[in-house]
């Protein structure tokens, strides 16, 4: 599907969003949601601004702006540490989940899994 | 000028008198004797009248008079100022009018002479003068008033008169004793006044009503003051800091969020990230990282253990000198609410013919139900007085202070503690606070029963169990189970070898006879007074009351009853709603408030087995239901037959309780063996123990452990049995007293339960530790104990199935061997019918012969040939 992509840009730059990258976003996204036991997954802005979510809106925004600023300080502590180091996974472990925050220069997508039975 | 001013200013005679009482200096009142009168020529009313007062005296002439007279002289007070006098003629003035006080008065200057003489002739003079003046004073106005020597008018006199002057000189006093005078010296000595009170003349202050002055008017003030002040306090002013407050999160809207999903970044981050997450995704449900095995572990090797930890260790052990002697604990049970409180049944150890002989001796001594508490391992707390030998009791579930107990001679008793918990739970917290104890009186208090029921309506054989109804339902006349308004224990089962089971109301029965007579008489025995000091919570039960049920227990196949000497119901829990609560909440510990409802307000209750379980003195378990049914014929109120009956033993099975954990699990223990039963279950019991040489006194559930027993035997020998571990023989032995174990039971009140309390038949109570490892359970061991009994179920159905197959088939073959039978006794043919019949076949067999060839064309000849040959 990615080729395919690739092929259709060469073809000169598009004016109208490609629905087919949106498709696959959702796609992906899906793909994620399904996995056994996760109970959400959302994905932020750069502003800690919720973009889409499958949980409720107060719960995603409030997951939003807290991991958003945690994942800032874990990348400042990584880049402290080692200034040629970053932060690539942040993975939360607590008693009930397990959030996975990945982050990205301007993004942020979280997953909450609820790993054992 | 300066003499007509000073007639203005000189007032007249008149007036002085008017405004002064006193009179100018210049005159002076004369009383005049009529010897002076005639001497001076001025007698009254002759040579001085009123219109002609005047008389003018020769100086020489008066002090002449003074020195023939000297003190009798009428001038003699005016002897100076007649000295002084300047001219020769004084004036002497008639006063007619006694204007001055007197007759007549002496004109002591000579101005005031010359005035006095010749004012009338200036008084006409004056008016004219006065207009005069006044135009001339108009034009004096410009100067400024100079000032005048002060002219004394008389106002000195009243200052005088007004100030404080002393009057006499002062007095002044040289008091000194007589003989002291001769100056010896004098010697001082100090003196203690308090050692020399009698020499001592004290004078002290007093409060003296003669001088107590009552103010009666108080000066005072009041100040009002605003109701809003303006204050203001100096801050700690820090660096100023920007702040801001956001109400609501940021949120993009649907538009936004759509083209943001739009974006090549987002697919580019999405897609590159979406890898890295599913495999951690499925890390976590590959294998668990986080688990702890080794905790995990531990709980599986609980079993291991060494031997060591099982022992019980003993605590502390009970035993009353005073009550104790001679005596064996009947029943034990700990205080559900306070911890710490456990309570005693005291019986008589005597056997029937014992007691028969020494029954004027038991009635002396009256037996008591005691409470131990641990802070004083000596003294009971309290006592309760029991009519006889109680041989079992019970706290009730909803209200802790009210105990029921059953007697020897069939009596229901009901104790009412209320007054004296506060003394139970102070043990409790003070016990370590000696001084409080000193403090208390040491005598145990003794409660007296509040209630007794009726010997002709009781039970005619010693009560043996006693069982409270739980607070959610309550049973009515037919035993049907209904709601229970009040969500008190109102109701009581119990059971005596006397063949039948009886239910107890509480409350006062329904239908009284109100008539006016029963009522006067209820107002006048309320002053009657209580002389052993029994709370009145259950008066209207003393004495007359009677069990509103009563269950007899037929024997299904024979005639007779069975005697029960426990029973045990199904705990039963009934849904209420929460708001449901009840009428009279606030009385519904004053029984005497409630009534027994009428058959229309009870509302039936589903769900709740009215079965019974009773354990029978002839070694059987009987399993019926205690609702009543109205017999049509003799209108009384008859019992079912019971729904099973097991034997078990010969002897008596002295004990029938459920397992704490499973509801429908019963252990039932007889003298030689125990056995556990499941509700239901007809075919027999799941487990039964193995026939052992020494009996079984009593038995118990453990309260932490599914799978463990205690077990009490005659010997004094307390066992330990683990149904997982090992069902034939028990885990641990432990020796505790010389005497039988009379009861075992465990603490419910305390969340760590780590006590168990066991009483012998000497009387002793022992408080034994349970060590950990029989208290604490492991999580799946409640599972394997439903496993295993599942199993037993399991093969005993399994057993119970191939009985019946066996049956069948057994009966099957026995049928089959039975038709056998009836064939092989047909008498045997003779032979020469034998002959005939295998003649007429081989006959048939030609025919058949012949016709076949026949249809396949064989040649005649052959078939001649063959017959011929056939013939013998």
């Amino acid at each position: 599907m990615k080729e395919y992509c690739a092929a259709t840009r060469t073809h000169g730059g598009r004016s109208t969003p490609d629905l087919s990258d949106m498709a696959e976003v959702e796609d992906t996204l899906k793909r994620i949601q399904a996995q056994h036991g996760v109970i959400g997954t959302i994905v932020v802005n750069g502003e800690g601004i919720p973009i889409r979510t499958t949980l409720d809106n107060s719960t995603s925004v409030q997951y939003a702006g807290l991991l958003h600023q945690l994942t800032m300080k874990a990348r400042s502590a990584v880049r402290d540490i080692d200034p040629q180091n970053e932060l690539t996974f942040l993975r939360i472990r607590s008693k009930k989940h397990e959030i996975m925050v990945a982050p990205d220069k301007e993004y942020l997508l979280i997953a909450i899994q609820n790993p054992s039975e | 000028m300066k003499d007509k001013s000073n007639a203005d200013n000189l007032p007249k005679p008149e007036e002085a008198v008017a405004s002064e009482p006193g009179h100018p200096e210049y005159i002076f009142p004369l009383v005049l004797t009529s010897v002076s009168q005639e001497l001076f020529s001025c007698r009254a009313d002759e040579d001085v009248t009123a219109e002609n007062p005047h008389k003018l005296l020769k100086k020489q002439d008066i002090i002449q008079d003074l020195r023939h007279r000297a003190a009798v002289c009428d001038f003699s007070p005016v002897k100076q100022a007649v000295l002084d006098y300047p001219e020769d003629e004084l004036l002497l003035v008639f006063d007619r009018d006694f204007t001055y006080g007197q007759s007549f008065y002496l004109v002591l200057t000579v101005q005031a002479k010359e005035s006095i003489l010749k004012p009338p002739a200036e008084g006409a003079d004056e008016q004219m003068e006065d207009e005069e003046q006044q135009e001339e004073e108009e034009e004096m106005m410009m100067k400024t008033p100079e000032p005048q020597p002060w002219v004394s008018l008389g106002s000195e006199q009243e200052i005088q008169d007004q100030s404080l002057s002393e009057s006499r000189p002062r007095l002044r006093y040289s008091v000194c004793p007589l003989g002291r005078r001769s100056g010896t010296r004098v010697r001082f000595s100090d003196r203690n006044a308090l050692d020399w009170k009698e020499e001592l003349v004290e004078c002290s202050s007093y409060e003296d009503k003669s001088f107590s002055i009552t103010r009666m008017e108080r000066d005072s003030s009041t100040q009002t003051c605003r109701d809003n002040t303006h204050t203001c306090t100096q801050t700690l002013w820090k660096k100023p800091k920007n702040m801001w407050s956001q109400y609501e999160p940021r949120e993009f809207s649907s538009e936004e969020k759509q083209h943001q999903l739009q974006s090549e970044n987002l697919k580019n981050f999405i897609t590159s990230v979406a890898r890295r997450f599913e495999i951690y995704l499925q890390q976590n449900l590959i294998a668990d990282v986080f688990c702890d095995d080794w905790t995990a572990l531990c709980e599986d090797d609980a079993s291991l253990m060494g031997k060591t930890e099982t022992q019980l260790k003993e605590y502390q052990s009970f035993m009353d000198l005073h009550f104790s002697k001679e005596k064996t604990i009947s029943h034990v049970q700990w205080h559900p609410s306070i911890s710490g409180v456990i309570v005693v049944s005291m019986m008589e150890r005597l056997s029937l013919e014992e007691r028969i002989d020494s029954s004027t001796k038991l009635l002396l001594n009256p037996s008591h139900i005691l409470f131990w508490s641990f802070s004083d391992p000596i003294n009971p707390q309290l006592q309760l007085e029991c009519p006889d030998d109680v041989l079992c009791f019970q706290f009730s579930p909803s209200d802790h202070n009210i105990i029921a107990g059953g007697c020897m001679n069939g009596q229901v008793v009901l104790w009412d503690i209320s007054a004296h918990v506060d003394r139970l739970q102070d043990t409790r917290s003070g016990g370590k606070n000696i001084l409080n104890k000193l403090g208390k009186s040491d005598a145990t208090p003794v409660v007296r029963y509040c209630a007794v029921s009726g010997i002709e309506n009781g039970h005619k054989a010693p009560i043996t169990d006693i069982q409270w109804l739980p607070e959610t339902f309550e049973v009515n006349k037919l035993g049907t189970p209904v709601e229970n308004q009040s969500r008190t224990s109102v109701q009581l089962v119990t059971c005596a070898p006397d063949c039948c089971v009886l239910f107890w109301d509480l409350r006062a029965p329904r239908v009284m006879v109100h008539s006016l007579t029963d009522i006067k008489q209820k107002q006048e025995e309320k002053p009657l007074e209580n002389p052993h000091g029994v709370p009145n919570t259950f008066t209207h039960l003393n004495l007359t009351w009677k069990p509103f049920i009563r269950v007899s227990l037929p024997k299904i196949s024979s005639s007779g009853e069975y005697s029960p000497l426990k029973f045990s119901m199904r705990e039963n829990t009934v849904d209420y709603n929460t708001g449901d609560k009840s009428v009279s909440g606030a009385d519904s510990h004053v029984f005497a408030q409630l009534r027994m409802q009428s058959a229309k307000q009870q509302k039936p209750l589903q769900n709740i087995s009215t079965k019974l379980y009773i354990a029978t003195e002839d070694g059987e378990l009987v399993y019926t239901d205690w609702k009543v049914e109205k017999d049509n014929d003799s209108g009384r109120m008859l019992s079912a037959k019971p729904l099973d009956v097991f034997l078990l033993q010969d002897t008596l099975l002295h004990t029938v309780s459920r397992s704490p954990f499973f509801r429908d699990i019963i252990l039932t223990v007889g003298r030689f063996s125990f056995s556990i039963w499941r509700e239901g279950l007809t075919c027999g019991p799941l487990l039964m123990s193995v026939y052992s040489k020494s009996m079984f006194s009593a038995g118990h559930w453990s309260r932490s452990r599914p799978a463990v027993l205690f077990m009490g035997r005659e010997d004094g020998d307390v066992e330990v049995w683990d149904l997982l571990q090992n069902s034939r023989q028990p885990s641990h032995t432990q020796n505790i007293s010389t005497a039988a174990i009379s009861s075992i039971r465990t603490q419910t009140s305390s969340a760590k339960q780590n006590l168990l309390a066991v009483s012998d038949r000497l009387g002793t109570l022992h408080i034994l530790q349970i060590p950990g490892s029989l208290r604490r359970s492991s999580s799946s061991e409640r599972q394997n104990v439903e496993k295993y009994f599942e199993k037993e179920e399991e093969r005993l159905q399994y057993f119970e199935k191939r009985q019946s197959d066996h049956q069948k088939k057994k009966k099957e073959t026995e049928a089959e061997q039975q038709k056998k039978k009836t064939e092989l006794v047909t008498p045997p043919k003779q032979e020469e019918e034998v002959d005939a019949e295998t003649l007429k076949e081989y006959q048939q067999f030609l025919t058949l012969e012949k016709l076949i060839l026949k249809d396949m064309n064989i040649q005649n000849e052959t078939q001649q040939t063959c017959n011929t040959i056939n013939t013998p």
